[in-house]
């Protein structure tokens, strides 16, 4: 049932694996386990570009893997349910990921010397576009991104409350953002039985993932309505403290 | 390579002196003499040339090139296999107050063997980041995350003292890097040792490289055993004496004194690295040395600081284009044309530089394709290569990513002729391992003397030795507690699932904080260096 890899070959064979597609995208909890995993990826993205010169090969791996999530929601119709298949690589390229990773990147290479050996005048944006507002800039197009995508309507909700997180983060000291993080910390061990299961024998039943679930601290993509108050709760402390 | 000329180089101040033969382990006792005579690997290597004596350079080509060399068992599963490995001794990086105080402190630490601190003690600074034993393996270096250099020697052996051989004490100790900072760019640069990498001997004094992530160093370590006496214008403790007094001229003369370890910087190579340095590799023909940073490598001659030569650029011109970087590069052990890189997304690409001044074109490219049944969302990052070593023989290529280490013949680029699962037990895990981060841990590997056995680390301490001739192979534990000095390692076996039975260990109770990141071989013999955070262990073959 969670054969990931049957379901690519079908993709990768045949472009239209449209009942395939279907029939995976009605499964809630791979869809939504694939979504926290892209939530914290975008998480682990944003504090990445917080530091000047972060592990540039680790950014580029996990930028690598939000396009991946990312493309493979636009195939299932999930993450972008309105784009027209047309215009092809186009928008991918122009995803939430590419724009953090350069900014992750951007930021210490603006700020090059000219006396880096080898290395010519950078283009790119004044250094000033780049450091200026951290918090907001990479946040609008996957916003955007996000609530159009989205069918429910909570979507929304949950993406503010998201956006508040990452305000509260980038105002809190460091061991403050260890804390929220150390929350999660058991939360995504059933999304590993899911996400890279299929290679064990054993197959994890639909019902293992979604009892697994609610269990985690703050599934970010959840539905459910406790969930998103319970977020809001945190959110609330967050900022008052 | 030439020696650098002295007249060039000044002196630097920050060099510190260690007095040889200072015992700093003490957990070898005399207690239980085993004879250990440590199995070399086929032909010998001439004997280290003793010190202080003028020697030949090494030839380029080491007698362990051969591949023909007898394989090395290894211990086998239930510990009865012809070898088995024994702790010889565990050393700890002295730290600054107790280099300060080496001295005085020295004999009581020997006494009591209370110089071995505990885990808790270590602070980050300690924690060992790169290890590596020189040419003859007569010298052992390692480097932390402090920016120091601690260099251990092989002790001598000695006829009555059979037992002791294969232990090493401190020879020398310095600091190589300082934290700086970079005020154009609002950054700060640590001191982190990133890498060192040995010259070739070739007279009484040693040479190495260090590097931490912008800047490459070459220090010389030589031995000082007389002092200039009998100056005319100084006296005895360096202050100038009124000329008034002076009445009789003398010949200064040089007199014997105690042994006196000295590491002087002789070459800084910096300002060439926007990203951070990964590797440093020195070429066969001793006068040139790549560094390799996440998108560039540059070429470097020795004796040139000012300038080098980038020979890869995989810097995008639109850096959103951006989708891999270069993880490790090392030169051809004896084709000084020849050098490989490995990358992020698992590949690696052997370049000519006969073929073109600028490499940005390999001749070779070595990818595996992917198994598909094997997909994940984690597929690119496990398979990203985090070390790369040609064999000794320079007919092979060894590269670790995150869960395997593989073999690769220079002669067939579209897969690896071996594969070996270091931890397959964390392909379940690796949602979990993404979350902390450990799966951008990089692991390095390394080749025995004679290409025959290969070794990698691992979680918990452990680290994992595979023969390629009998396909055996073995899970070893670098920790104080299990391991009794002279006493045989046992095994150690990682259960999956199912029972857990006695002596294994599950899956859930690793400890994934204690990583075995750093090793390094004998280049001859049966002797390994395993760095466990701020612990270095020198483990030993205990034949018959």
């Amino acid at each position: 049932m969670f054969a990931r890899g049957l379901k690519r070959k079908c993709v990768d064979q045949e472009e239209d694996g449209e009942g395939t597609l279907a029939g995976f995208s009605t499964i809630p909890s791979y869809s939504l386990q694939r979504q926290s995993l892209l939530d914290m990826s975008l998480v682990k993205l944003q504090l990445c570009h917080m530091l000047v010169e972060p592990n540039l090969c680790r950014s580029v791996l996990i930028a690598n893997t939000v396009r991946q999530i990312q493309e493979e929601m636009t195939r299932d119709g999930v993450g972008r349910g309105a784009a027209p298949q047309s215009t092809g690589r186009a928008p991918l390229d122009r995803l939430v990921s590419t724009e953090i990773l350069c900014r992750t990147v951007r930021g210490p290479e603006a700020g090059v010397p000219a006396s880096d050996l080898g290395d010519g005048p950078l283009p790119g944006p004044p250094p000033g576009l780049c450091t200026a507002d951290s918090a907001e800039e990479p946040r609008s197009p996957h916003s955007s991104l996000w609530e159009t995508d989205s069918p429910r309507e909570n979507r929304g909700s949950f993406h503010k409350s998201l956006d508040q997180i990452f305000e509260t983060l980038e105002h809190k000291s460091s061991s403050s953002m260890e804390d929220l993080f150390s929350d999660m910390d058991s939360s995504y061990y059933d999304l590993d039985t899911v996400l890279t299961g299929m290679m064990t024998s054993v197959k994890p039943g639909l019902c293992d993932g979604l009892e697994g679930f609610p269990a985690a601290a703050p599934p970010p993509a959840s539905t459910c309505k406790s969930d998103l108050a319970e977020l809001e709760h945190v959110v609330e402390i967050l900022v008052e403290t | 390579m030439h020696q650098p000329p002295p007249a060039s180089c000044s002196r630097s101040s920050c060099c510190v002196c260690a007095r040889v033969g200072v015992r700093v382990s003490a957990l070898a006792p005399a207690a239980a003499p085993c004879p250990a005579p440590s199995r070399s690997l086929g032909p010998r290597p001439p004997e280290p040339p003793s010190r202080g004596t003028s020697t030949l350079p090494l030839a380029p080509l080491g007698p362990w090139c051969s591949p023909t060399g007898s394989p090395a068992p290894l211990s086998c599963e239930t510990g009865c296999g012809e070898g088995s490995w024994i702790l010889v001794c565990r050393l700890l990086v002295p730290t600054q107050v107790s280099l300060l105080s080496m001295e005085e402190d020295i004999d009581t630490r020997k006494i009591n063997n209370s110089f071995l601190r505990d885990h808790s003690y270590a602070t980050e600074a300690d924690i060992i980041s790169t290890v590596e034993f020189n040419h003859t393996g007569e010298l052992l270096a390692t480097g932390d995350k402090g920016g120091r250099v601690v260099i251990f020697q092989r002790e001598q052996e000695s006829k009555n003292q059979v037992h002791r051989r294969g232990e090493y004490n401190v020879y020398s100790t310095f600091q190589s890097h300082e934290p700086e900072f970079d005020y154009l760019k609002s950054l700060e640069i640590e001191e982190k040792i990133n890498k060192i990498r040995w010259l070739p001997q070739q007279n009484a004094a040693y040479f190495l490289l260090s590097t931490n992530d912008k800047t490459v160093k070459l220090w010389k370590v030589s031995e000082r055993d007389k002092r200039p006496e009998g100056y005319n214008l100084k006296d005895e403790e360096g202050r100038l004496r009124d000329p008034a007094t002076i009445t009789t001229l003398r010949v200064p003369v040089l007199r014997p004194m105690d042994l006196m370890v000295e590491a002087t910087p002789r070459r800084v190579f910096a300002n060439a690295h926007t990203y951070h340095i990964n590797s440093i590799s020195v070429n066969s023909d001793y006068e040139t040395y790549m560094s390799a940073d996440d998108l560039r490598i540059n070429l470097w001659n020795f004796e040139i600081t000012n300038q080098s030569f980038n020979i890869v650029d995989i810097k995008p011109a639109n850096m959103e284009e951006l989708t891999e970087v270069i993880t490790a590069a090392e030169f051809h052990p004896h084709h000084c044309n020849t050098f490989v890189y490995s990358s992020s997304k698992g590949t690696i690409r052997l370049c000519d530089m006969r073929a073109s001044a600028l490499c940005d074109r390999h001749t070779k490219f070595f990818e595996e394709p992917e198994d598909p049944s094997n997909r994940s969302f984690f597929s690119e990052i496990i398979s990203s290569i985090s070390d790369v070593k040609f064999s000794h023989s320079g007919r092979y290529i060894m590269t670790r990513d995150y869960l395997t280490v593989k073999v690769w013949d220079l002669n067939m680029e579209n897969r690896p002729i071996e594969t070996y699962q270091v931890h397959d037990y964390l392909r379940s895990k690796l949602c979990s391992l993404y979350e902390n981060d450990c799966i951008f841990d990089k692991f390095e590997c390394v080749w025995n003397g004679s290409d025959s056995v290969i070794m990698t680390g691992s979680y918990n301490n452990f680290f994992r030795m595979f023969d390629r001739n009998t396909k055996r192979d073995v899970t070893l534990e670098a920790s104080r507690e299990n391991s009794k000095p002279r006493a045989i390692l046992k095994p150690r076996k990682v259960c999956v699932g199912g029972k857990r039975r006695k002596d294994e260990i599950s899956v859930d109770s690793l400890d994934f904080s204690k990583k075995i990141l750093h090793t390094a071989w004998h280049p001859s013999e049966n002797i390994i260096a395993v760095a466990a955070t701020n612990n270095l262990y020198i483990f030993q073959d205990k034949v018959n």
